[in-house]
């Protein structure tokens, strides 16, 4: 065993380190580093910027245009990206439906969907959830009804995550509503302008506009837009919630977070002295910081188990369990070293364009917003309780 | 030891609850917080009516004579309605001081109409550079003819757009803590005003050498006049959090029997009722403790301080353990606007960065440990 970066692994830090220093666009950085929301512009320029650096495919393999890392350097890769304030790939696309397409698809959704992704031509959303289907998944009621060449699909969607600017939804459907729950389910590929698809805005607690309703009425969807054969849409569905939940460890996310509020703990002043010195505090930056050297080390131990190119299985939801735990604590003692300034809201400047003339304001805006927006991290991909279910059964067998 | 309440307090406490469910629904909050700084509240004229405005402060000011347990019954109320009006930031804690330590002509001019509803009056003291700390400001006050001269920033004052003046602290050049007021109209005062998170409405304000006649003056020692109104804000605060709390709990409670999943409501699931008696015992416990605080107050000094930050401390974990897992509990839903429960949340997350979080009230707990010891 060895937990030390090989000299290789260090010349590939140094290289994304270099990248990131030198094609960051300096005003996508800057809204990334004050917590401001980027526009699809933004997230499409950045995209575009490390496709053509060949590194927007992270997680694909290599004949389908990845570029071919392994798990270590993935993680170096994340952990620079956050620590300079680059985007969040959005994950819908290349680390969501590409999988899926890649291992269920047939050839010509292939060759067809996976190079547009690589391309940032298409803009994904995940059709998952709906209103009376959340935890319980498996009992959506989208209806599909076969007509010749075409589905007609009838339902509601909802959460769906930045769908305002998705031109394609992958969906799940109910193309059997007599077969067992979870037999009658089919994976679509939606157009968003297919008439008869009506998008709303859900506005979170934090004043965002970050996810909506979609509302599908009569939808025609071309039979050749099915993934995999009808009926065997939980299987996709399952594989990829697996991949969205291995991001959700957020490992890169966290030691930013934490090395940001190591900073301010030491700016901010409590009677005098760096608030970190307050021992109560410090000693709950200390416990966040221990759980994320554990963390670090046993998210790399479940990549590595799965070395041969699978994902892990319900090791993947342990490591939410604790990634999202761990970035809600760093968000909520963020929060709590900002003291009285985190509590002017200007959603404005969070949401929008306005400006804030003291630059001081302007540093600690985001704080409890940003708060509240992480407490959706135990909420979505599968919320904290039912993951920890999965562990229950499936790695304890109780 | 007498738990009970008084047959007025109970008749309070019921008037309350009536004029909070036909007064403050979701929607007239809506409107309440859309309604432009300084127009006439009618809910603040109903407050004046009800006596409301009188209850927290002495005969001897004019007041209703109204104890711990009579703020407490109206706090907690408040709490329970999230309930956007300035009741602690442009009534109680200004009103307070000038009780404390306004001459007569002074409270006539400023405190007689505070509680007749005429106007309302913010308090000046964050400054953020001080954290939670009222007493190292670096705002000064300099004698300056016969008046004095005001000149710094403070933070945070709450319903200072709403009010007539502000009473704001400054520090004298012998380094004692003074208390001047400053009508909102005075030459070289300026204000930026915003929302909090939790739908407050706050200015920063900026003294560019504000002139003010000695009339002006409240106190050139109100140190401790101004910690024994923190006090006072602190139990307010928290027996506004507990009533926040306890619908937090309730609808929370119900959701879970309302919303099935797999089949179930989701009130079957062991763990979550589990969770939800976890709720429940944060809330009862910080219900002792807002009692215990607002019992306080009338005690000596530092017996009063100790138990009040006991309180706060303890009064800000339950509300934060409540508000995150009232929306874990709700799922998506908790997380939007439109679902009440989120506002309560935010309120009850953020109650600890007022007057003091738990951090400042942990070490003035365990300083008070050391010095018994
Ligand atoms: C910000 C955000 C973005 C999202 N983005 C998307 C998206 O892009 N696409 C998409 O399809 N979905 C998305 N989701 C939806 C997300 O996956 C669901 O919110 C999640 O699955 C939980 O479902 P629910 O909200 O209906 O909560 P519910 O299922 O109603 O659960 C409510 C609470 O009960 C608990 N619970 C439920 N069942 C059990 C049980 N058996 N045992 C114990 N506890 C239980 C849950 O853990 C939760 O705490 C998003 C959600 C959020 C908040």
């Amino acid at each position: 065993m060895n937990l030390t970066y090989s000299a290789e692994e260090q010349a590939f830090r140094q290289e994304v380190h270099d990248f990131l220093a030198t094609c960051l666009p300096d005003d996508i950085r800057e809204r990334v580093r004050l917590g401001r929301r980027l526009s699809a512009d933004d997230h499409v320029r950045w995209q575009n910027i490390l496709s053509e650096r060949g590194w927007l495919a992270a997680n694909w393999p290599e004949d389908h245009g990845g570029p071919g890392w392994g798990p270590v350097q993935r993680h170096i890769f994340d952990e620079a990206c956050a620590a300079a304030h680059a985007p969040t790939v959005v994950p819908f696309g290349v680390n969501m439906v590409a999988p899926v397409i890649m291992t269920f698809g047939s050839e010509a959704q292939q060759r067809y969907y996976l190079p547009r992704i690589l391309a940032n031509q298409d803009w994904w959303c995940q059709g998952y959830s709906e209103p009376g289907a959340g935890s319980d998944l498996a009992s959506l009621k989208t209806r599909a009804v076969r007509d010749g060449d075409h589905y007609i699909v009838t339902g509601q969607k909802t959460w769906t995550t930045l769908g305002q600017h998705a031109n394609m939804m992958f969906c799940l459907v109910r193309t059997d509503p007599d077969a067992k729950k979870q037999a009658g389910i089919s994976f679509l590929l939606i157009d968003m302008a297919s008439p008869g698809i009506t998008v709303r805005p859900i506005i979170t607690l934090d004043g965002a506009h970050e996810v909506n309703e979609v509302f599908l009425d009569e939808v025609r969807v071309p039979v050749a837009n099915r993934i995999g054969e009808e009926g065997q849409g939980w299987t996709c569905a399952k594989f990829l919630l697996t991949h969205e939940r291995t991001g959700i460890a957020g490992l890169g996310h966290a030691k930013q977070a934490l090395s940001h509020l190591k900073s301010l703990a030491t700016r901010v002043q409590h009677r005098g002295r760096p608030l970190l010195e307050l021992a109560s505090f410090r000693q709950r930056v200390v416990k966040a910081e221990l759980e994320l050297m554990a963390l670090e080390v046993t998210n790399l131990r479940v990549i590595a188990a799965a070395r041969d190119g699978s994902v892990p299985g319900a090791e993947s939801s342990l490591l939410k369990v604790r990634g999202s735990e761990l970035r809600q604590e760093l968000s909520e003692l963020t929060r709590r070293a900002l003291g009285p300034a985190a509590l002017p809201f200007f959603p404005d400047f969070l949401h929008g364009d306005a400006e804030l003339d003291d630059p001081a304001q302007a540093e600690s805006a985001a704080g409890a917003a940003q708060y509240f927006n992480r407490r959706k991290l135990s909420i979505y991909g599968g919320a904290n309780e039912i993951q920890k279910s999965i562990v229950a059964k499936t790695i304890l067998g109780m | 030891m007498d738990f009970s309440l008084s047959d007025e307090q109970r008749m309070l406490a019921d008037t309350l609850d009536r004029l909070m469910a036909d007064r403050v629904s979701p929607e007239q909050r809506r409107t309440m917080l859309e309604a432009p700084a300084g127009a006439r509240s009618p809910l603040w004229q109903t407050f004046a009516e009800l006596g409301l405005l009188h209850m927290p402060f002495t005969e001897e000011v004019g007041g209703l004579g109204g104890d711990g347990t009579d703020l407490m019954i109206i706090m907690q109320a408040l709490g329970r309605g999230l309930v956007p009006e300035p009741y602690l930031a442009g009534l109680v804690l200004p009103g307070e001081l000038l009780a404390r330590l306004g001459d007569a002509e002074q409270r006539e001019r400023w405190l007689t109409p505070l509680l007749e509803g005429e106007h309302q009056l913010a308090l000046a003291w964050q400054e953020n550079d001080a954290r939670y700390d009222a007493h190292g400001i670096s705002t000064t006050a300099r004698r300056d003819g016969d008046g004095w001269r005001l000149d710094g920033h403070k933070q945070l004052v709450f319903n200072a757009a709403s009010a007539l003046a502000m009473l704001v602290t400054a520090r004298l050049d012998d380094g004692r803590l003074g208390l001047f007021v400053v009508p909102a109209d005075t030459t070289g005062l300026s204000r930026h005003d915003y929302r909090t998170i939790d739908d407050q409405l706050a200015s920063d304000l900026t003294l560019d050498a504000i002139a003010l006649t000695n009339d002006a003056c409240l106190g050139l020692d109100a140190a401790q006049a101004l910690d024994a109104t923190q006090a006072l804000g602190r139990a307010a605060l928290c027996a506004e959090a507990v009533g926040a709390m306890e619908v937090a709990c309730q609808q929370t409670l119900d959701y879970l029997k309302e919303r099935r999943q797999f089949g179930t409501p989701l009130s079957a699931f062991q763990s979550l009722q589990h969770r939800m008696v976890d709720m429940h015992l944060h809330l009862e416990q910080a219900r002792s403790m807002a009692i215990l605080a607002t019992t306080s107050l009338a005690l000596a000094d530092n017996e009063r301080d100790y138990r009040i930050a006991a309180a706060k401390a303890y009064c800000g974990e339950a509300a934060r353990f409540i508000a995150e897992q009232a929306i874990q509990l709700h799922g998506g839903m908790g997380m939007t606007e439109e679902c009440y429960v989120s506002h309560y949340a935010k309120r009850l997350v953020m109650f600890d960065h007022y007057l003091g979080d738990v951090d400042h009230h942990l070490e003035y707990v365990s300083d008070h440990l050391l010095n018994v010891a």
